[in-house]
């Protein structure tokens, strides 16, 4: 639940009345209305009592706190999220996949799964999917072998990693050998809390807190926060999959729309305990992902698994309000040469995929040339100016193409057929061939249009 | 500061369609929640149903993976859909492909008499789909409504450009009817009115159009969120019709799908657990273990 401005302003100098300006607002009304959204902070106002501070600063503290596990390029980030739903705004942080190693698995197994840490990347328009940390999880009941598996962890690899075992003792022990990567140490329960508290504030990291219920994590958190601890990720214990959505989403409801702070936290879950089988577990964990867990521990997977999880995950997690887009350039769809087909779409992600994907599935290698259009679709480019003769003609010189093919027919798409004309002045010396109006009609032009070509 | 569970209740309730005559009717839809949501107030009468899909004709492009399970019945209809409802599928989707104008083209009549063998061979309920060519579409589904008097079948689908004719042979004989529209809100409620203007509203299934996993599923997912979250939290009668995701062809369309069944499978199976999170009501699947699979982990 966000802070409205209107209830800042009564917080501040004479009740928001003292319009001294020196916070470089002309009223405090201003000034409250710029805290609340964001655009200004509070140390701009000379004029606050330290408790007036503390309770405004938590006030205005997103209702699901940042978490990071790791440091430097490879940390992950989790929390910060705003709305419940995804249409309401856009959710911010992407659901950090982790890999579980176990103590007890042998140690081809553990190289195994370093390597598919790093190994299995995929890439996506430009963007570079992969998973985001290693569980490391003692399972043995011995330091020794935990804290050796620790530090073959820690020498082979930069990715960000957690902490699981039971025993506080080889917990802390184990953190004590890797502090400054900052390990998200798991479970704080109950049980071992006043065991964690000092260690942590000697070494400030963030914790996994683990109960057997929502209620059960209150007072968790509610302590830590009395320590000044609270760099979080919570685990309500769920027992099955709809139990789990039950949780995350009395929790994601509690911290937004309650502003309820002891649950404002990204949550943790393990799609292994909920299901087994390796679909399933992915399945469980697609599930989740759509159902706010910020981090989830996946006890294997294999590409077959890792590549639709991940792609749903950027698909959940791309902003509504803007378009995926793919660079502006001309690209080689099959292995086409200086008789192949030329055609032409705009660079909004998805019209790149289905023109792509049917280029390919028509089996005619092809040339294909997009257009920077500000993400948007082909029809929508064209009545934004964003994709007419005057725009096209340039990109076109621009692009190389003409080096690449003797070509000089180019096939725009029939949803632009009034394009043909302006696009021919344009571009003396290219025939200018209005193509299928849909992309799925595709597949039945281009071979016979191809076949003609060389002809 | 204490914790009250953050239960919500609403005024709005989605219709309740049947499908199906006399024992295999199924109903869909009937909640006055969202998807999912058995901790909040109110009821979710009907489960979200699982159909297979049926073509009647043997598929020339489907990767091995998805012919495989069906393989000795691919070019008999009512044998598939018999299959069908052996691996569990709650509905079979049959889809005319044959009638086709840029395939086979074949006559409405024959596809008509295809519907009726196979709904009457099955003993859940049947969805018909024509091969998405409004024009032949316009000239298909009545017949097929015709052939199958009774049979209260869910036929579609219908679009903004031939729903007339379809609806008119649909309400004459008894059917449900898929109002289709191309990913977009406001024309999916455009063609909602229209359609209820001269159809009962309770026998209208929505198809907002199902992208998938990687080819704009977010599109579809937020769509049915909305839509679902529409009628249900703000009671808007244009959006309280059940909603069905026909997420088969464009799951197993994507490379990704085609290149590794296990792959593939998950393909489905994600794309198919995301639409019903948003609030489908019916999912129209291809392979046999992405139905199983889905089945399991979210009943």
């Amino acid at each position: 639940m966000a802070v409205k401005g209107t209830d800042i302003v009564k917080k501040l100098p004479d009740l928001g009345k003292k319009n001294c300006k020196e916070c470089g607002f002309p009223t405090c009304f201003a000034f409250a209305m710029k805290l609340a959204s964001g655009g200004a902070t509070l140390d701009k106002c000379p004029h606050l009592s330290p408790e007036v501070t503390e309770e405004l600063e938590d006030a205005l503290s997103p209702a699901i706190k940042l978490v990071t596990v790791g440091t430097g390029d490879n940390a992950l980030q989790v929390g910060n999220e705003e709305v419940v739903f995804r249409h309401d705004k856009t959710y911010v942080h992407p659901t950090g996949i982790g890999l579980l190693i176990s103590d007890t698995e042998d140690s081809a197994k553990v190289d195994e799964k370093i390597k598919k840490i790093s190994d299995l990347q995929f890439d996506v328009v430009g963007i570079n999917l992969k998973a985001d940390l290693l569980a490391l999880k003692c399972d043995s009941g011995k330091k020794d072998t935990f804290l050796a598996l620790v530090d073959k962890v820690c020498k082979s690899t930069g990715v960000p990693f957690m902490l699981i075992c039971e025993d506080a003792d080889i917990l802390l022990a184990a953190r004590d050998i890797c502090a400054d990567r900052r390990p998200l140490l798991y479970p704080v329960t109950k049980n071992n809390i006043d065991k964690i508290i000092p260690a942590i504030k000697e070494k400030p990291g963030p914790l996994g807190v683990k109960a057997d219920s929502l209620e059960e994590l209150i007072p968790l958190t509610t302590r830590l926060k009395e320590e000044k601890i609270d760099e979080v990720v919570i685990d309500p214990g769920s027992k099955d999959l709809m139990e789990a959505i039950n949780d995350q989403t009395f929790i994601r409801r509690a911290a937004i729309k309650q502003g309820f702070r002891p649950l404002g936290y990204p949550t943790i879950a393990f799609p292994g305990t909920l299901a087994k089988g390796e679909l399933k577990e992915i399945l469980v964990a697609s599930a989740l992902v759509i159902k706010f867990a910020a981090v989830l521990i996946l006890t294997d997977f294999d590409e077959f698994g890792l590549r639709p999880l991940l792609m749903q995950r950027l698909n959940i997690y791309t902003d509504p309000r803007m378009p995926l887009s793919v660079e502006e350039k001309l690209y080689a769809v099959g292995e086409p040469g200086e008789t192949s087909p030329v055609l032409i779409t705009t660079n909004w992600a998805l019209t790149y995929f289905i023109v792509s994907a049917e280029i390919e599935s028509s089996k005619v290698s092809s040339w294909l040339l997009v257009k920077e259009a500000e993400g948007l679709g082909v029809l929508t480019a064209w009545a934004a100016g964003k994709f007419n003769g005057d725009s096209i003609a340039p990109f076109l010189k621009r692009s190389g193409v003409e080096d690449k093919t003797k070509t000089r027919k180019l096939v725009i798409p029939g949803k632009v057929a009034r394009i043909k004309g302006e696009l021919e002045d344009a571009l003396p010396g290219w025939e200018i061939i209005v193509g299928p109006r849909e992309a799925t009609e595709i597949t039945g032009f281009l071979p016979g249009y191809a076949a003609k070509l060389k002809n | 500061m204490d914790f009250k569970a953050p239960v919500e209740s609403f005024a709005g309730s989605v219709r309740e369609v049947s499908i199906g005559s006399g024992a295999k009717t199924v109903k869909i839809g009937g909640e006055n929640r969202l998807a999912y949501s058995p901790f909040d107030e109110g009821s979710t009468p009907n489960p979200p149903r699982l159909a297979l899909e049926v073509w009647d004709m043997a598929p020339e492009d489907w990767p091995e993976s998805t012919t495989a399970p069906f393989a000795d019945v691919l070019s008999d209809p009512v044998k598939w859909a018999q299959k069908c409802v052996d691996y569990g599928a709650d509905m079979v989707c049959l889809r005319l492909v044959s009638t086709d104008p840029s395939t086979k083209n074949a006559p409405a009549e024959a596809a008509a008499q295809t519907a009726k063998q196979v709904a009457q061979a099955i003993k859940v309920p049947l969805i018909v789909c024509g091969s998405g060519d409004e024009k032949k579409d316009a000239e298909v589904l009545p017949k097929v409504a015709e052939a199958c008097s009774g049979e209260s079948l869910l036929i579609g689908p219908a679009v903004k450009e031939n729903f007339e004719p379809i609806a008119k042979a649909c309400q004459e004989h008894g059917h449900s009817i898929i109002a289709q529209s191309p990913l977009d809100i406001n024309l999916m409620k455009e063609l909602s009115i229209k359609l209820s203007k001269v159809f009962p509203a309770d026998r209208i299934v929505i198809d907002p159009l199902s992208s998938a996993l990687g080819y704009g599923m977010e599109y579809s997912f937020t769509i049915m969120e909305r839509t679902k979250q529409t009628g249900v939290a703000f009671k808007d009668a244009m959006t309280q019709m059940p909603i069905i995701a026909d997420l088969a062809a464009e799951s197993w369309k994507t490379k990704e799908a085609k290149s590794d069944e296990k792959q593939g499978i998950l393909w489905e199976g994600i794309t198919a657990v995301s639409l019903l999170l948003a609030g489908a009501n019916l999912a129209v699947l291809r392979h046999p273990d992405s139905l199983k699979l889905v089945s399991d982990t979210l009943r």
